[in-house]
């Protein structure tokens, strides 16, 4: 039509195709038989932008590297008497440290704990958004969530964007109905429960430790002491961990904070029976 | 890293799985469980890409019991089989393909027992004995060389732990103990676990 041709209108198909990729224009995955009814769940992703592409390229050597290192060492175990939950403080961006001052450790409730490691963006996005869920949860059904439920909602979270780049390491920690809780979680989806985890690129060092030194009917006094070790023999191996060890204790009532100790400071004190 | 093995036996399938969990070098767990129930005479046991087996296997279980719930009457093995095929092929060429293998042990009250090999690509085969994982290529052959159709449970566990020890022996990774179950006319049972010592 004359008006359409003078005024310069571009139908929005044209100008979709300017912006998007050619080819993958439909960020919908449809299988193609019935899908029960359900409706079709799309995701938002940036438009244009292909995340794990973007992200591969800016891992290179030469100039600005945003490496995405699992800079950490966190570790969780559960015991007699509750979970022990300690983490490192150092936020590395390639070869440069960032932080050596960070809460890896987010308290979604005053009974669930949640850790992060991987990159500190991701973690503490979705962990936030895992607690504005759970803050739903209980205030729909009326009681608090169970750790189990707490943790899949975090790791469909994570299958939701497979494959997109997403860099989490969590451990989720708790006391609910069932008792002390732990579970792993990571961003291909992985939900596991256990007994002791650790994350993060010192996981190594931690799970020598502590598997070595632990024992079910420890006092809480020595599970103390075996989480700063965890972490203080990590750091010292792992360049990528560092700073101080920030420890909870999560009981029947809730979790507590326990301390915050410089891991040099620790290092110094074990010094007798390491050299 | 992971292991597989099932073998049919003239009324019944023995399916038995490693449990370990894995990460990198880490073994995260040591009791990790890799069979899904589908039914109340159906198995499936999963192994992949870490995130993929669980999503995956869960889709297929709720899938399986929402048709009895719809329909009042259970999938037989070959139809659940044919269905998680069917579902493997359809996510294959979409944006996110789910790179799993699969075994599928049942057992029908009209057909028998039945072992489905399933793998990532979506292929299907009725078998009387498979395996998936590394450790298929140390023990198939002792599966070639000594399986019988008339196998007596016993046999079969015994083939089973035969098939454990090779592995102990000679594969390079440490798979310290096997689940174990059993399934025929009277349902699934647990069997003793399989656990070996370093030799």
């Amino acid at each position: 039509m004359a008006l359409f041709d003078v005024s310069g209108f571009k139908s929005y198909a044209e100008l979709r195709g300017q912006i998007l990729p050619a080819g993958r224009t439909h960020l919908v995955d449809r299988t193609n038989h019935y899908n029960f009814g359900t409706k079709t769940q799309e995701f938002s992703v940036p438009v244009g932008v292909d995340p794990s592409g973007f992200l591969k390229s800016c891992s290179s050597e030469d100039g600005v590297s945003i490496d995405l290192n699992h800079g950490t060492t966190t570790l969780a175990f559960k015991f007699r008497h509750g979970v022990i939950v300690a983490v490192d403080s150092r936020a590395s961006a390639g070869r440069y440290l960032a932080s050596n001052d960070v809460n890896k450790v987010i308290e979604i409730n005053p009974y669930l704990l949640g850790t992060m490691s991987g990159s500190a963006a991701d973690c503490q996005y979705w962990e936030r958004l895992l607690a504005k869920e759970c803050r739903l949860y209980r205030l729909r059904n009326n009681h608090r969530i169970s750790v189990a439920a707490a943790s899949k909602l975090l790791s469909n979270m994570m299958l939701g964007y497979r494959g997109m780049g997403l860099s989490v390491g969590s451990m989720i920690c708790g006391w609910d109905k069932q008792g002390p809780g732990l579970y792993y979680v990571d961003d291909n989806g992985t939900r596991l429960s256990g007994r002791m985890f650790s994350t993060g690129c010192g996981n190594s060092y931690a799970y020598g430790v502590v598997d070595s030194g632990y024992r079910e009917d420890m006092t809480v006094e020595e599970a103390y002491d075996l989480g700063r070790r965890g972490i203080a023999h990590a750091t010292h191996r792992d360049a990528y961990s560092g700073g101080v060890v920030n420890m909870y204790h999560m009981q029947e009532d809730g979790w507590i904070k326990v301390c915050k100790e410089d891991v040099s400071e620790l290092i110094h004190r074990y010094r007798k029976g390491m050299f | 890293m992971e292991y597989l093995i099932g073998i049919q036996g003239p009324d019944f399938v023995l399916v038995a799985a490693d449990n370990v969990a894995a990460s990198s070098i880490i073994q995260m767990k040591h009791d990790y469980d890799k069979m899904f129930k589908l039914s109340e005479k159906i198995l499936l046991l999963c192994v992949g890409e870490a995130g993929d087996t669980v999503q995956f296997a869960e889709y297929i279980q709720k899938n399986v019991q929402l048709y009895k719930m719809r329909n009042g009457y259970e999938l037989s093995p070959s139809a659940a089989a044919n269905f998680t095929r069917k579902n493997l092929a359809d996510y294959l060429r979409s944006r996110t393909p789910y790179h799993v293998n699969l075994l599928l042990a049942g057992y029908d009250d009209t057909d028998g027992p039945g072992l489905f090999y399933m793998d990532y690509l979506s292929s299907l085969a009725k078998a009387p004995f498979a395996a998936h994982g590394y450790g298929a290529f140390l023990t198939l052959s002792i599966l070639d060389r000594y399986y019988r159709p008339d196998l007596t449970r016993d046999e079969a566990v015994d083939l089973l732990k035969k098939c454990a020890e090779e592995l102990n022996k000679r594969f390079i990774l440490n798979l310290p103990s096997f689940t174990v179950r059993l399934i025929d006319k009277e349902g699934i049972r647990d069997l003793e676990k399989i656990t070996l010592g370093t030799k």
